[in-house]
């Protein structure tokens, strides 16, 4: 068996409803993965470098508010001046359909939304985590 | 592969911390192949050794995070960096694990001085993982000035972490016991300090106990006992005073651990380094 795939649940701006990100973040701890949580109202930077510090493998973006198209292209951006592009990158919570294709294009790798299930999400993960990084 | 690694190590050294969560994971991960290049890491020239390792104990709910974010407040006031492990426990039964101890440190976030890492207990026992040895000697490699070992939650006998550090602070809380507990070979006989944190809540009781049971035990190494309340700011300066005292003479009398280790799937410690001489 390999190492545990790392995973960040960050939440961005201002947001505080958690229980998405609680139940992702105990879920993905049933399927072995080692899961970091951060807690609500986290900025920009403070993600990126937790991403860095934690040296994790993916990171799940989860929001609310509406706030998804200022936050995650910054996030995305970030990541990427910090050599962090490796880093698998998942959004979760409330997501208008409109706005799903131009996240993607950004670099989201996929959105779950309401109704998705812990196995999806972990299966997703698993089969697009790379391993063997230097 | 060694060539990545060395980049990676001079990376980290000048404070690429992508580079250090990098290493820190390989370190976890247990890859052969890396040991032999990071045994260089403890003997940096100039630098290794000069951390104050501090680690920090209790049963789960006893405040550790808390206090931890406290002391980073107070030692960076002082101007020091500081390095954290935080060591949260990996499920028996999936591997899995929820590393939650950052969240109590988030107002540190932001500072460049403060290097935060979270790590699973990964199977091990004794409250740390088996590669929170070599990630202390790595932080103390990158200069940080002062590195805190937090562990899962224990009270009795999770003891490895003293082998560790130059100074163990097992925190306890109101409800923690009796003098019955105070009385029981283990933890209480390897602090260095003793904290009863929310002392708030009426702690009075548990301190007197607990220093009047000490004080009839035979051994010669007494822990001072500290009252604290982490959430209202107060003990804490007194707390990290302490604990400089305490790191001062030790060093003085040349009373360390005996260099940092990584335990073995056995359980079994093996000696990763000699601490400098």
């Amino acid at each position: 068996m390999g190492a545990p795939i790392r995973v960040l649940i960050a939440k961005p701006g201002l947001d505080g409803h958690d229980r998405g990100a609680i139940t992702l973040a105990m879920g993905l701890r049933d399927e072995g993965m080692e899961v970091i949580y951060t807690g609500v109202r986290q900025s920009v930077d403070n993600i990126v470098r937790t991403c860095s510090q934690e040296d994790v493998d993916v990171l799940g973006l989860s929001l609310l508010s509406g706030g998804h198209n200022y936050y995650f292209p910054k996030i995305l951006d970030l990541l990427k001046q910090n050599g962090l592009d490796h880093i698998l990158v998942l959004a979760g919570g409330i997501i208008p359909d409109e706005d799903r294709q131009a996240l993607k294009d950004k670099g989201i790798a996929e959105i779950f939304g309401p109704g998705s299930s812990i196995s999806e999400i972990a299966d997703f993960i698993r089969s697009h985590v790379k391993g063997g990084r230097p | 592969m060694n060539r990545d690694l060395e980049g990676l190590i001079a990376d980290a050294y000048s404070g690429v911390e992508s580079s250090l969560g990098r290493l820190m994971s390989l370190l976890e991960n247990d890859e052969s192949s890396v040991l032999p290049v990071l045994a260089g890491v403890p003997q940096r020239p100039g630098r290794s050794g000069k951390a104050c390792r501090i680690g920090i104990t209790g049963p789960p709910g006893s405040g550790k995070s808390t206090l931890i974010d406290r002391l980073i407040g107070v030692i960076r006031a002082q101007g020091l960096t500081v390095g954290v492990l935080c060591v949260d426990p990996s499920s028996p039964l999936t591997g899995g694990a929820v590393l939650g101890d950052r969240i109590r440190m988030e107002r540190h976030y932001g500072d460049a001085g403060v290097f935060i890492r979270s790590m699973a207990s990964r199977g091990s026992l004794g409250g740390v993982s088996r590669a929170v040895g070599a990630a202390v000697d790595l932080l103390d490699a990158c200069g940080k000035d002062v590195v805190i070992v937090e562990t899962v939650g224990v009270g009795q006998e999770g003891i490895e972490v003293t082998k560790l550090v130059d100074v163990t602070v097992l925190v306890l809380a109101p409800g923690w016991g009796d003098n019955l507990q105070s009385m029981k070979a283990g933890i209480l006989e390897v602090a260095d300090v003793v904290v009863i944190n929310k002392a708030d809540l009426g702690t009075g009781d548990l301190a007197t106990v607990i220093t009047e049971i000490l004080a009839l035990g035979q051994g010669k190494k007494k822990p001072l006992v500290v009252e604290t309340q982490a959430l209202n700011d107060v003990g804490i300066e007194e707390l990290y005073g302490a604990l400089e005292r305490l790191r001062e003479k030790r060093a003085a009398s040349q009373d360390r651990a005996g260099g940092s280790r990584l335990l073995n799937n056995d359980g079994r410690d093996v000696v990763f380094r000699q601490p400098p001489s």
